[in-house]
């Protein structure tokens, strides 16, 4: 940076940035412009549920988190209802990345069956709304084939993304030069082994933040299923809310909840991405 | 020279791409332990032709035929083909997730499905060859271009090619890296493989070849003994070519 008075190639010390943005850049002007922010709006959503005459229950917020009764400690609707939320989301994750992997190979078979069954499906999928994509597993696909709604919840969790998962396993594979294919041909590789050993290892680096991405937006999407109330995180929040009437302080914590759980993912994927790029 | 079996056989060969013809009635033989240098003019089809010897591009007609094999799209016998021919491509294409010794024992170890340990000791020795054991753990981007290219030739080897092609092996390296490499192609030359080489280097050519190919526009313009090529070439386009780059 050039304000730590690095010089320049003569010598002379490189002009200083104006001293408006070296103010609006030091760390205390930023957390203070930050707290100040985030302060207004607070005290706005306060302000305007005490105007409507909210009457604020935090303290009835806990028993939804964790009991202890006579019987011992147990866990409250939420944890239960995030543990479902992540199961739901790791299942509709891994059939969405094997469905999007199937996609992206039969796209970039080369066969031109192969390329218009999977663009065919690209813009299916990609042009009809995902609560009405739920409603077709839940309504039409479900009773045809009897499969209950935490199934056709699943599916349609993986199908919907496994569109957007394959344009971004397609994109990593794409990203390899055509140099390491014709090379690892030229020592006899199968297609099977040139991806396996020489293709994905080098593509996940490309495929890593755009997936981690794609894990966030499926863990904000599975809350969609709560229309047709699968038992998971924002289902056990309405069944509380229509309990308690208390939808400010629940909504608040059922919308903490998935922050804090795709943050924890983002940070540790982050984590993961300069290991990868250390090793290169 | 007592005839050894022919090990490429290329008859009447055309290839096109959509409507261009990039190789016209190709006929070319090399016996084991030869030595073909082929040169000619950029776009001439040298490397489209030497492309063809390991299936990385196919022939649209006529027969080519090598160490047995009839090779053509689709040929089951193209995977066992591809293991007796080594191919130097001019950028290296190593593999640049792997370490040296990966790079070379992955294709013994996956391929022909040889023990990790016996693998590692079929790839010290060619690094040997090429003259650096002492970088076996470094990865591609920690080496010279000229290292890497030599890596390249070891990686090839170690699947106890039969053949070896080498498409223009030394035309992405800084100058002073062209020799080392050139070396190892001497040595290995050597050694009694038989090579196809696509190359400038004419000092090499001189050196090592013992059949000098001219292409030109997709067709084989003259093919020659060095002694003839170099000094009394038969064609005309072939002598202007030969001044051009001989000039410096």
């Amino acid at each position: 940076m050039s304000d730590l008075g690095i010089s320049g190639p003569k010598g002379q010390p490189l002009p200083k940035p104006p001293v408006y943005k070296r103010f609006f850049d030091s760390v205390p002007v930023s957390i203070a412009i930050y707290t100040i922010v985030v302060g207004l709006i607070a005290y706005g959503s306060y302000a305007g549920a005490q105007g409507m005459g909210y009457n604020w229950q935090w303290y009835r917020v806990p028993q939804f988190l964790y009991r202890n009764t006579e019987i011992g400690f147990e866990w409250g609707e939420i944890p239960i209802g995030l543990v479902a939320t992540i199961k739901l989301s790791v299942t509709a994750f891994l059939l969405a990345t094997f469905l999007g992997l199937l996609v992206a190979l039969l796209r970039l078979s080369g066969l031109v069956v192969g390329s218009a069954v999977a663009i065919g499906y690209l813009e299916l999928i990609r042009n009809i709304p995902l609560l009405v994509l739920l409603y077709l597993f839940y309504y039409v696909l479900g009773p045809i084939f009897g499969f209950d709604r935490y199934t056709a919840s699943i599916l349609t969790l993986a199908v919907f993304h496994s569109a957007l998962i394959s344009e971004i396993l397609r994109a990593g594979i794409n990203a390899i030069p055509t140099g390491q294919w014709e090379a690892a041909k030229s020592i006899g590789m199968s297609p099977y082994q040139t991806y396996r050993y020489i293709i994905l290892p080098q593509s996940v680096r490309f495929m890593l933040p755009p997936m981690t991405g794609e894990v966030v937006h499926l863990i904000k999407s599975s809350a969609i299923v709560s229309v047709i109330a699968v038992a998971e995180l924002t289902t056990f929040g309405r069944n509380i809310i229509s309990d308690t009437y208390m939808s400010f302080e629940i909504w608040f914590t059922i919308a903490l909840v998935y922050l804090v759980v795709t943050l924890i993912l983002s940070i540790g994927v982050s984590h993961l991405e300069k290991k990868y790029a250390v090793d290169q | 020279m007592n005839q050894p079996a022919p090990m490429i056989e290329v008859t009447n060969l055309d290839k096109f791409y959509g409507a261009f013809h990039a190789l016209k009635n190709i006929d070319l033989t090399v016996h084991q332990g030869q030595k073909v240098v082929i040169c000619g003019p950029s776009g001439s089809g040298k490397s489209t032709l030497i492309r063809c010897f390991n299936g990385l591009e196919w022939h649209n007609s006529g027969r080519l035929v090598i160490d047995g094999i009839e090779v053509y799209e689709g040929a089951k016998e193209i995977r066992d083909l591809r293991q007796e021919v080594g191919m130097v491509f001019q950028q290296f294409n190593l593999f640049p997730h792997l370490t040296v010794l990966e790079n070379l024992t992955i294709g013994p170890m996956k391929v022909r499905k040889i023990s990790k340990a016996q693998a590692e000791e079929t790839a010290r020795n060619y690094l040997d060859r090429v003259h650096i054991p002492e970088q076996a753990d470094k990865y591609p981007a920690q080496l010279s271009g000229g290292q890497q290219q030599r890596v390249a030739i070891a990686r090839s080897l170690c699947m106890e090619t039969r053949i070896m092609l080498f498409d223009e092996p030394t035309s992405a390296l800084d100058p002073e890296m062209i020799n080392e490499v050139l070396d190892v192609m001497v040595e290995l030359a050597d050694t009694g493989m038989t090579m196809v080489v696509v190359t400038h280097e004419m000092g090499f050519a001189r050196k090592v070849a013992d059949t000098m190919v001219f292409m030109e526009a997709g067709q084989i313009v003259e093919i020659s003994p060095p002694e003839q090529f170099f000094t009394n070439p038969s064609s005309e386009r072939c002598r202007l070519f030969l001044n051009q780059i001989l000039e410096h």
